[in-house]
This record gives C-alpha cells, structure tokens and sequence, in this order.
C-alpha cells in the first residue's frame, strides 16, 4: 500500500496531542471559556479543529494522489 | 388518555414508520449476497455518511453518555476524546481497506485477514472473535431499547417483551433489504437523534437553570470534583483516559460492522472526505452531557445512572415528547442492531461454515445459511440482554478491549510486508488471553491503565516479535477465489 505522506501524518498528529496525550495540561475547571469548565470547552472546541487538520491532510494526499510523475504512482 | 398511551402510540408510529421506510429500500432490487452485505459497492457520500453515523450513534450516544456524565462526572470526557481521533485513524485505514476490498471482492473483515495472510484458518479465527463481541454490543442496544420502552410507559410495559417485539422487526428488515434497508432506516433515525439531542440537550440546561453556563457555575459551585477527572470515581484518572482513548480510537474500525461498512462506499475517495466531515456530527455528545449533568442536581439519587436522560425528559416535557425521544431513541438501537446482525450472520455463514465446515458450498448456499443466521444471533442477543445486568459504557468497553486485538494485524497488514500470519494470530491469541482475565477478575482498569490498552500493547510485542524472529510467508495480498465472491 501507498504510505501517507510525512505532512499529512504530522497534520494527522496534532489532534492525537491536543485531545490524548496533552490531557493533564487541560483538564481544569479555570479558566471557565464561554460558561464551560475549560476541559469540557478544550474538547469540544477540537471537535471543530479536527476537521481542520484532516482537510489539509486530505489536500496534501489528493494533490499527491494527482501527481502522475511520482515514483509510486499516485493513485493506486 | 392516559400519558404512557400517548407516549408508546408515538413511539410504534416512529418505529414503524422508520421499519417500513427499510423494507422498501429493498423490495425493488434483486438481493443476493454481495447486494445484502455491501449494497454493491454504490453508496455515494451521503449515503456513507448515513451508514456511518446511524451505525457509530447508538443507543450508547443517547443513553450512556448522560449515564456516565451523571454516575462518573468528568471521565465522560472520553468519548469525546476518542470520536474524532477515531475518524483521524479511518482516514488512514478505511481508503486502503476500501482499495483492497474492490480489487479482491472482499465483503467481511475476515476476508480482509484471508487475502493478507493466506489462512482461511486465521479469517475463521477472526470471525469467531469478531461475533463474540458484537453480542455484548447488540446487548447495549437491546437493553437500551427495553429501558426507553420501560421509562416511556411509565412501567407498563416490562423490557423483554418490548426487547422481543423490536428485535424481531430488526430481523425482518435484515432479511428483507439488507444493508441498503439499514442505510435508509438511518435517515430517519438521525434527523430525529439530531433534533431531540440538539433540543433536549439545550432546553433542559435553560430550564432549571437558565442556560448552560449557569448550570456549570452550579455545579462548580455544588460539585467541582464531578468535572474533572477522575469525577465521581477513584480509577478513572487521567492515565486511564489516555490509555482508553488511544484503545477505542484504533479500535473502533476494527468492529468487524464498521471496518465492512467501508467496502460499500462508491469510492476510497468518498471515505476520506466522509472522515473529515465526522467530527462535526459529535457535537451531538456533549448536550448528552449537559443532560446528565443537570440530572445530578435535579434527580439525585437514581438506582441506575443511564436512565438519567429518560427520567430528566419524563420530568421535564409532555408525554408526547417523551414518546418522540424515545421513538428516536428505539430507531437508534435497531439501526446498529440491524448492521450487527447482518455482519455477525455473514461472517459467520461466509468465514466460519464455508471454509473450514462445508468446502463445497456455493454463494447461494452461503447466502441462505447466513440469513437463517440472523434468528440465531437476535436470539443468542436477546438471552443475554435478558439475563444479565451490567451499565452500558462498561458493556460497550468490553467489546473495544476484544475487537481492538484486530489493529496490528490491519494496519502491519496494509503498511509493512513483514507482518506474518503466525505472528497475527499469536498476536490476538495472547491479547485476547490478557484481556478477559483482567476484565473477569475485575482488574480493569490495571493499574490505572485500560485493561484492553494493556492487552493491545501485549498483542504488538507478540506480533513483532514472531514475525521477526520466526519469518514465514512475507509479503502482500493473495488472491483467494474462497475469499472473493467470484466462486
């Protein structure tokens, strides 16, 4: 199988520390961000960041897809 | 007219009318086997992401949610971590899944460890695991089902004979329109789902308290422990949740249900553009939240926490809304229920008789041996819903630490060539072996970690380690004329 590219898999990364890795640093009641504990606000603000990072995966891997001069022939 | 007829005469027309939209999805085609599982490989992107979502929000989205966010408090927080990395990890999996699936007919998960790993013995091994723990899912959705009917008639209808009448409609529009039947069930249930949670989660919080940021300044000011981890439990902390995320995040593609969802999308293209569309649809899960927040200062003190969105909407609104939260709510189970069934039937006909039972069997055979397998599994579900008595997050965590043990051989599989059959299956032998132990002695989580993480990070050792040091047949995809359709 084709590998993704490095960018789109960085791009991929930043929602798994945001969200997973970074949660001792989140996880608090202050400061309280639009009436939410900031926790419940953090999360629910990479519920809209997330689609964010796959777009620009998603347009690292079509313009790759779309590059017939690719030693691994773009589209499979 | 007495509120609980009110509410149950909304709920069958919900219901019915949900069923009957299923049964004419399919009644115009011809269904055999590759039409009944992967709906010919013909959904657009709208009706992926119908499939997708009415198969992802079940009943665990609708009750669990609020369950935990009253019971626990803050640990909740997990699922909202975990939806959209799951959708992060289907973007590098499902496209792929998808490609190999067109280029070999694939239609199971199975078939995926088939062509890979050239073992019809290793595809029947992860069939087995796989049907074994979608009963303790199809469980969650049954026993979710029995509550709404419980709590919307007011007592007057007991959970099993709700759990056995909505079921065997399940099985009927299983076995009448297949999967295109469950995808167009799907509409119905999530513009209902939509608007109920969306309504629910925003008017409950205004009416007691006016609004949500009073209800939180509530509860910081009653409970501050209940919003951060680990809330109401002493377990639940945060290396618990970092180790669950990750688990349900790789594991939740790899129910055999939604890994085979893939294969009927019209192009791999269609589920990378579905992946980045997704999260969106979780903003439905916190408003759960916020229900079963207030629920812990309005209605302290329930014997069980995941009927807090119920009773809240019992106390809050009339009987005919009750009756429409919980027609929405019915829908929600038998949707899932619907793809549980089809997939666990199938591979079990397809991955398990055929190869290592009856050779010879044609498709034919395999298509009428499987639907015959619908009754069996709706049964098998229902015995167990009706005799045991577990809350629904845990039920639902069960089946993650077993169908997890799938990602290494999935995604060795896609990427690496050195990944071996011996390796794979050594590797869900020993997961599998680490898990239920520690779940059945009631060691989960271990030592503040998730007991199927525990079990997952076992698995990877044991993949890399046999395949490294005993190599055996390496490399990429066999065609199998057993495993494609084409025999």
């Amino acid at each position: 199988m084709r590998k993704p590219s490095i960018g789109a898999f960085l791009l991929a990364l930043v929602p798994f520390v945001a969200i997973c890795f970074s949660v001792s640093l989140w996880d608090r009641i202050d400061p309280m961000v639009l009436g939410l504990p900031f926790n419940f606000f953090w999360l629910i603000a990479w519920l809209f960041l997330t689609p964010l990072c796959l777009w620009g995966a998603y347009r690292l891997e079509a313009t790759r897809a779309a590059d017939p001069h690719r030693e691994d022939g773009g589209t499979p | 007219m007495n509120s609980s007829v009110v509410a149950l005469a909304f709920i069958s027309v919900i219901v019915f009318t949900g069923s009957f939209i299923g049964f004419y999805a399919g009644s115009r085609r011809k269904i055999d086997l590759e039409q009944w599982i992967v709906g010919d490989r013909g959904f657009g992107m709208l009706l992926v992401w119908l499939l997708m979502a009415g198969e992802v929000y079940t009943t665990f989205t609708f009750l669990g949610a609020s369950g935990w966010a009253y019971s626990k408090g803050a640990p909740v927080l997990y699922i909202l971590g975990y939806q959209p990395l799951m959708y992060v990890v289907s973007f590098f999996i499902l496209p792929q899944v998808w490609e190999i699936g067109r280029k070999y007919r694939l239609q199971t998960q199975a078939d995926f460890f088939h062509v890979r790993y050239n073992s019809k013995y290793l595809a029947a091994f992860v069939a087995l695991i796989g049907v074994i723990f979608i009963i303790p899912y199809l469980q969650v959705q049954l026993t979710g089902l029995g509550m709404i009917v419980e709590i919307a008639s007011y007592g007057a209808i007991h959970r099993t004979p709700a759990m056995v009448i909505s079921f065997l409609i399940v099985a009927a529009f299983v076995l009448t329109s297949g999967i295109r039947g469950v995808a167009w069930v799907s509409v119905v249930k999530d513009l209902l789902l939509l608007f109920s949670a969306v309504f629910v989660g925003i008017a409950v919080p205004y009416i007691y308290f006016g609004g949500i940021g009073p209800l939180f300044a509530a509860l910081v000011r009653a409970k501050p422990a209940h919003l951060v981890m680990p809330g109401a439990t002493t377990n639940l902390g945060h290396s618990w949740y970092v180790s669950t995320v990750l688990l349900v995040s790789v594991g939740f593609y790899m129910w055999p249900q939604f890994f085979g969802a893939s294969f009927s999308a019209k192009s791999s293209d269609t589920l990378r553009r579905n992946a980045v569309v997704m999260p969106f649809y979780s903003i439905t899960m916190p408003l759960m939240f916020f229900v079963g927040l207030a629920a812990t200062l309005v209605l302290p003190g329930l014997p069980n926490g995941d009927l807090s969105m119920l009773a809240m909407v019992r106390k809050t609104f009339p009987a005919w809304f009750l009756g429409m939260i919980g027609g929405a709510g019915a829908l929600t189970a038998m949707v899932p229920a619907g793809v549980m069934i089809l997939t666990a039937a199938t591979l079990f006909a397809k991955n398990m008789c055929r190869p290592i039972l009856w050779p010879g069997m044609t498709d034919q055979q395999v298509a009428k041996l499987a639907k015959s397998t619908v009754l069996a599994i709706t049964v098998a579900a229902l015995c167990s819903a009706i005799y045991s008595s577990t809350t629904l997050v845990s039920l639902l965590l069960m089946g993650y630490g077993g169908v997890g043990q799938f990602f290494p051989g999935v995604v060795l599989g896609l990427y690496s060539k050195w990944a071996t059959m011996r390796g794979v299956f050594a590797g869900i032998v020993v997961g599998i072996c680490v898990f239920v132990p520690l779940v059945l002695t009631k060691h989960d989580p271990m030592m503040g970690l998730n007991a199927g993480f525990v079990a997952l990070c076992c698995n990877l050792a044991v993949v890399v380690a046999v395949s490294l040091l005993m190599p055996g047949e390496r490399g990429g995809f066999h065609d199998h004329p057993r495993a494609s359709i084409g025999a």
